[in-house]
């Protein structure tokens, strides 16, 4: 028995590495962020927001966009990880996904140029030039995507870009749930 | 040699100086005070161990000009605690307040501690009183042989010391 006890801190040690290598792996395939945060505002109403349109400088608020669902997706052209989600989301937008986008803390012009060159996947872009939407949001930084649902409350919240893989791990289950609310209510 | 080793002293002793410096303008040295607290009290949501006061961040600096809007708007600290907790959850707190998600944060370290205290009553009890199991303490006979044996190792060394 007093043999037995001194093996115990070699059965610390391996469990304690089969712990952080299982933990290493999730991130490795991206399951898992360590950095990333749990949104307040998930399963809580999408702020009030009053913002003018990046296209024609219009005021939009909650009502212009609420509905249905919509993922709302903060972008920047300063933000190099943008670039590399923006072929993503046209993508998503031209399978019918409605797309509203917070342009945040940018300049209009250079905006405008991106939507023009890249493409515009976005119903509609709200220009959140001091960023007051993006704290009310909670945003830490871009790109950032919400997944909002008709009764405008917040589902879901996506720090970093998406792509195919993320879309069919994390958005997909949850907007097949929305598709069918009825059966939800049901229940 | 004599300055190498103060430089190195230095080095070592040397803190990392951190505070951005801006300058917001206060009526009163309460209010000064009350911006100075929140910004080292909140942590900056984009770092993983910073406080708004140490942190270059972009969000950092929204954050920190949204504290001292609402310091001149006359909020309570309650009112701008809640602020930010609806924005960016209890993380943001240094100090997260005690709820089921927090227990843990909050529960661990009285927990090691009491564990500690038990295990060093334990070695503590087991070393004032080495208690004796039946089959270790020596029975009648035994003790008798022993006797027996010291004598004779004694005799032993004395007839060795006459020689």
């Amino acid at each position: 028995m007093q043999r037995l006890k001194l093996f115990i801190p070699l059965l610390v040690f391996v469990a304690l590495a089969a712990m952080f290598f299982g933990v290493e792996r999730r991130v490795q395939r991206g399951e898992y962020a360590p950095t990333d945060l749990p949104s307040a505002l998930v399963n809580r109403p999408l702020p009030a927001f009053s913002l003018p349109a990046l296209e024609d400088g219009r005021t939009l608020t909650n009502s212009d966009i609420q509905g249905e669902w919509f993922l709302l997706n903060v972008w920047a052209t300063w933000c190099p990880t943008c670039h590399y989600e923006h072929p993503f989301l046209v993508a998503l937008a031209d399978q019918g996904v409605k797309i509203v986008s917070v342009d945040y803390k940018d300049n209009a012009e250079a905006a405008q140029r991106w939507l023009a060159e890249k493409g515009n996947p976005y119903v509609a872009t709200l220009f959140d030039e001091a960023g007051d939407f993006g704290l009310d949001l909670g945003v830490t930084g871009a790109p950032e995507t919400y997944l909002v649902d008709a009764a405008g409350i917040v589902r879901f919240r996506y720090q970093g870009a998406l792509d195919q893989a993320i879309w069919d791990r994390e958005f997909a289950p949850l907007i097949a749930g929305l598709a069918a609310p009825s059966a939800e209510l049901k229940q | 040699m004599r300055s190498l080793l103060l430089a190195g002293w230095l080095i070592l002793l040397s803190f990392s100086a951190h505070g951005v410096i801006e300058t917001y303008q206060f009526d009163t040295d309460v209010q000064r005070a009350r911006y100075h607290h929140f910004i080292e009290e909140l942590r900056c949501p984009k770092c993983q161990n910073q406080n708004l006061s140490g942190s270059d961040s972009a969000i950092s600096k929204d954050l920190r000009r949204q504290i001292h809007q609402m310091i001149m708007d006359d909020k309570s600290d309650i009112e701008i605690t809640q602020y930010m907790v609806a924005r960016y959850g209890d993380f943001i707190l240094y100090r997260p307040q005690f709820n089921a998600a927090t227990a843990v944060l909050w529960l661990t370290p009285l927990g090691l501690l009491l564990l500690g205290l038990f295990v060093w009553w334990r070695m503590a009890a087991t070393r004032a009183k080495p208690k004796l199991s039946s089959d270790e303490a020596l029975s009648v006979t035994e003790q008798q042989q022993l006797k027996d044996l010291l004598e004779e190792e004694n005799s032993a060394s004395k007839d060795g010391d006459n020689k």
